[in-house]
């Protein structure tokens, strides 16, 4: 399973000097495994995607976690929506009151979009998921709502090389202080579980968390407990605040390894890595 | 396996109020009750931890205003359990150890995106006459 790191940046694409070295695009991961495609989530990082150079099979599925803006803003931009060869599927989190189409036509469509969802020319599928099991190509996917404001699933996905959870948008600690340690009660802990490589939400130092809980997202350092929680074998933290530069990174992730000590690694997500499971 | 994301989002919920909640599952198991719930059951959480149906009920009897036991359905719990909705009701609880105090029940199912019955929550309250 090859990973592509293509946007790590929370909330906003931030893209200046100080945030070169962790990159400024927005959620998007790419997942390949026997010339099979998987992005989840449609940042700003999914302009960075070239599907004429390695699409071997021709269809493309998009996992959206959720229908944050941070999270969808690359559609529009994504080049195999408007090509009638190609099939697309969006898979993405399920409510009671709207369809998924409905909820990506406010996208789609005026003011925000000049064209409307009806107008996405590729061979399209939408698929709504919630606490689901599925298949496609050599990967199992597993989806479950995680907390995070509005519905919002993770995934764990597995190949026959290894598990792959992603949480990018996560607050399992909201409401408490510190996070659950019995994981029965913790959120998405049965997507994290014994993962080989998870990639969480860890957007807030504990000094901003102060002041934005309830927004949806964790401290680093409850991200790396929860890592420990759930037994996973590695973490990269991600959705990094748009305010924090690649320098207050830098001494973030150092004081954090000074403080704490976990038996598995864990590093800073960074735009454009490669990881091989 | 982890509980529903909306039993724990009740239980995060439950631990910030000052009022006495349970959480169940659907049949009534009694999955987690907050610190001023344990008052009324007489007992912690951190020392009972999760509850069987057949042991929690029994802590306390639940009486009408002239002192005849409820059966289980007239209990709203036990009616939200049943069908699933929303139920109110102000009855008497005694305790094993004779203690009686007026009570008003609220509970609710816990359905969540997927219209999907999780479980239930109970809350009660002093009613505002006393």
């Amino acid at each position: 399973m090859k990973i592509t790191l293509w946007g790590v940046r929370g909330s906003i694409p931030t893209f200046n000097p100080s945030t070169r070295v962790y990159g400024g695009n927005t959620s998007c991961i790419e997942v390949e495994e026997d010339g099979c495609i998987l992005v989840l989530d449609a940042g700003s990082g999914i302009t960075n995607l070239n599907f004429s150079d390695n699409l071997e099979c021709n269809r493309i599925d998009i996992l959206l976690t959720h229908l944050h803006i941070d999270h969808i803003q690359g559609l529009s931009f994504f080049k195999p929506l408007f090509d009638p060869d190609k099939k697309v599927h969006i898979w993405g989190p399920r409510t009671h009151a709207h369809s998924l189409i409905a909820r990506l036509g406010r996208y789609f469509s005026p003011p925000l979009s000049p064209f409307y969802f009806r107008d996405l020319t590729c061979q399209l599928e939408v698929h709504e998921i919630e606490n689901s099991s599925f298949e496609i190509g050599p990967f199992t996917i597993q989806s479950a709502y995680v907390i995070h404001p509005g519905p919002t699933v993770g995934y764990r996905i597995t190949s026959r090389s290894g598990v792959f959870t992603y949480i990018p948008d996560h607050e399992p600690a909201l409401g408490r202080s510190g996070l659950n340690h019995d994981i029965r009660w913790l959120s998405g802990s049965e997507l994290a579980f014994e993962a080989d490589l998870l990639l969480h939400d860890a957007q807030y130092t504990a000094e901003d968390y102060k002041v934005k809980q309830g927004w949806g997202h964790s401290t680093m350092e409850d991200a790396v407990a929860y890592a420990s929680l759930t037994k996973v074998k590695h973490l990269l933290l991600m959705h990094h605040d748009p305010t924090h530069s690649d320098a207050q990174l830098d001494a973030c992730y150092a004081q954090l390894k000074e403080k704490t000590s976990y038996p598995f690694p864990f590093e800073m997500a960074v735009e454009g890595t490669v990881i091989e499971l | 396996m982890a509980y529903p994301i909306e039993i724990i989002l009740n239980r995060q919920l439950a631990d910030c109020l000052a009022i006495p909640v349970f959480i169940t599952d659907t049949v009534g198991n009694l999955l987690f009750y907050n610190e001023p719930a344990e008052e009324i059951l007489g007992k912690r959480y951190q020392d009972t931890g999760e509850m069987k149906v057949g042991e929690w009920s029994t802590i306390f009897l639940s009486k009408d205003e002239v002192g005849k036991l409820l059966e289980p359905e007239d209990l709203p719990l036990v009616k939200t359990l049943l069908n699933q909705l929303p139920y109110f009701k102000t009855f008497w609880i005694e305790s094993l150890k004779g203690k009686s105090e007026k009570i008003s029940v609220s509970s609710y199912p816990i359905i969540g995106r997927a219209g999907i019955f999780v479980g239930a929550v109970a809350i009660f309250w002093r009613p505002s006459d006393e």
